[in-house]
């Protein structure tokens, strides 16, 4: 027992040393840079050596696989048949010319062969829908040194494996850690300074104060995900601002360059102390579970807070759940009728160091959370665009599909018309129709031709 | 989607697929992954709720009819063979299947007769063997119904759901109705 004791001081010693020293490190290299808005381009340094080490990997394994001659299985981002981009009338006419021996002008109404078309085209989408692959996570070309990205585990050379193995340590235990100390000190920090500057007379010193606590926060909060963002443009603020959603990281990404206020349901627990805290310092707009439902008043509140000049941009995201960024879905039309100035942001996230994408029928916050910070960086660009407003012959939705468009566009993103309720309900009967309207707007077409010559 | 690998061993006779259907292993590694995909719940077999949630399917006028073809005999549930016996129908003729041609084999899935009977198969409804004049009707049916419903709801202006005569006069406007209406009796 004696024995031990001066070993145990020593370790005692050496754990309070190193623990200084991380933290003095932390200080430095991280929260001061935080507080002033600088970067000293560390991250960047880690993504590019990342980038090489994938390369490589991936390299190592198509060799692997080539050896022992099985097939690597290799996503395909288009997907996995090959379509024909020809409309359902043009079609129709081919298939009745070639299959009817019948003369070309006795046009009938309907042959038997029409079935064809809608057949293909049904089992097309069984095979590979548009909708469906964008409630699941991107597929990755490359692997990424993830297990949870890896399709053929078993392809895998020795020195890949302990390069695997590195990785889960220095993720596990280095990072994640680290990160989880930096999400402390940031929320503490955001919750404390909020209600500080709360207590402060209302005016311009308070706004400053407020608008740096936030902004602070939250770049400690980017620091904490090891987020490494690349903004395009400069951030115009007013209006609504509107964004595609991905996971609720797009928030933290976009409020750490620009101070905005924010709308949204008023929750329990730890988020309901830091809305609560962070409404002290600025008004954002938070709404009582019930209220959510009353659509006229949830657009009241929004369309008051925007009229007041001195009153922060507002963040929202129509699509109104989160989609896994290869493509943009239906916007809601609510946040398009309030008549106010619309400024677009596009957010990509490159999914080879993590993906940010949140599954909510898959993981909870918590574990969605987890995995994002054992994840070895975020990726994202931000692209902010020129403001957009409704022009006169134009109603909500087609004003909300221009703007989806602009956002996609500009994100390299595929444009869907669909909605991303989809995601837990099933299509609307009305769609149904459309489409079985336009087939017959074809059959009867051919008799209003017949009849005005 | 985390999923983990699928590839031959893991799908459950592979083999005699492979050998059924004539997809590549390539292919049916590819239908494994959508096949799983599409099965949310992890239930290990499709049911017609399932496939109803593909919102592409569901505006297909044939989507219902597509649906059931995946049921034969009234069976609530397709598994993976199932799923791939019914997809190889659309798989492309290549010359090696015709040169092939051994008389002891069955039919390949994707050969021409096979491809009409499938085809067939979606007008005749209660799998008799036939296409009756009752089973024609209901195709059309539907179409008809939307014409009808499409017609009034382009002259409808009201929103009463009826063509009252002002709307049937406005949505005529620009026929030459003088002329179409008259009949000239010869001196």
């Amino acid at each position: 027992m004696f024995l031990l004791l001066p070993f145990d001081s020593l370790i005692v010693n050496l754990l309070g040393i190193s623990l200084t020293v991380l933290f003095t490190l932390l200080l430095v290299f991280i929260i001061v840079p935080a507080i002033f808005g600088v970067s000293f381009g560390i991250r960047k340094l880690y993504m590019k050596s990342l980038l090489k080490i994938f390369a490589w990997a991936t390299l190592r394994m198509e060799r692997g696989a080539k050896e022992k001659n099985h097939q690597l299985y290799k996503p395909y981002t288009n997907g996995i048949i090959a379509k024909d981009p020809t409309s359902l009338e043009e079609e129709i006419k081919e298939i009745r010319r070639s299959g009817s021996s019948k003369a070309l002008d006795n046009t009938p109404e309907f042959e038997l062969s029409d079935i064809f078309y809608f057949c293909r085209k049904g089992m097309e989408t069984i095979m590979d829908d548009e909708v469906t692959k964008r409630f699941s996570a991107e597929e990755l070309e490359s692997w990424n040194l993830l297990s949870r990205t890896n399709y053929n585990f078993q392809y895998i050379s020795l020195r890949l494996t302990v390069l695997w193995g590195l990785g889960v340590l220095i993720r596990y235990c280095f990072l994640l850690p680290l990160r989880i100390a930096l999400a402390f000190t940031g929320i503490s920090l955001l919750v404390v300074g909020t209600t500080v500057v709360g207590y402060l007379p209302n005016g311009r010193f308070k706004e400053f104060m407020s608008k740096h606590v936030h902004l602070m926060c939250y770049r400690i909060c980017v620091r904490a995900l090891t987020a490494i963002i690349t903004y395009h443009d400069r951030p115009r603020n007013g209006g609504i601002c509107v964004a595609n959603h991905t996971s609720p990281i797009d928030v933290i990404i976009l409020a750490s360059d620009g101070y905005y206020a924010m709308v949204g349901q008023v929750h329990g627990g730890l988020m309901g102390v830091i809305q609560r805290a962070m409404v002290k310092a600025c008004p954002h707009v938070w709404f009582e579970r019930s209220e959510v439902k009353d659509r006229h008043l949830v657009a009241k509140r929004l369309t008051e807070h925007v009229q007041d000049k001195s009153k922060l941009p507002i963040l929202i995201f129509p699509e109104g759940t989160c989609i896994n960024n290869t493509s943009v879905m239906m916007f809601k039309k609510g946040s398009f009728e309030i008549g106010a100035t619309v400024y677009p942001v596009a957010i990509k996230y490159d999914p080879q160091f993590g993906d940010a994408f949140w599954n909510s029928s898959k993981y909870g916050m918590v574990t969605y959370l987890l995995r994002m910070m054992t994840s070895w960086a975020i990726v994202c660009s931000v692209w902010y665009l020129p403001p957009m407003t409704r022009e006169a012959d134009e109603d909500a939705v087609q004003f909300a599909n221009r703007v989806k468009s602009a956002i996609a566009r500009q994100g390299g993103l595929v444009d869907l018309l669909w909605d991303g309720g989809l995601k837990r309900e099933k299509v609307k009967d009305t769609f149904k129709e459309e489409q079985q309207k336009l087939y017959s707007k074809m059959i009867v077409g051919n008799h209003k031709d017949r009849s005005r010559s | 989607m985390g999923s983990r690998s699928s590839h031959a061993a893991v799908i459950p006779d592979g083999d005699s697929i492979r050998r059924e259907t004539g997809f590549s292993q390539a292919s049916l590694l590819r239908l494994h992954h959508r096949f799983r995909a599409l099965d949310r719940n992890k239930k290990g077999y499709l049911s017609r709720m399932d496939l109803q949630q593909i919102g592409a399917l569901a505006v297909n006028p044939l989507g219902d009819r597509i649906i059931e073809s995946f049921f034969p005999d009234g069976s609530q549930r397709v598994d993976f063979p199932g799923f791939v016996r019914v997809l190889a129908h659309f798989r492309p003729v290549e010359d090696e299947d015709t040169e092939t041609q051994d008389p002891k084999k069955p039919e390949p899935l994707n050969s021409r007769r096979n491809k009409l009977h499938y085809a067939f198969q979606l007008y005749d409804l209660d799998r008799d063997g036939k296409i009756s004049r009752h089973e024609m009707l209901q195709v059309t049916e539907e179409q008809l119904e939307n014409i009808a419903d499409r017609t009034v709801q382009e002259a409808d202006e009201d929103g009463d759901g009826a063509v009252s005569f002002v709307e049937f006069t406005k949505s005529l406007e620009k026929m030459d109705v003088e002329q179409k209406m008259s009949i000239r009796i010869l001196k």
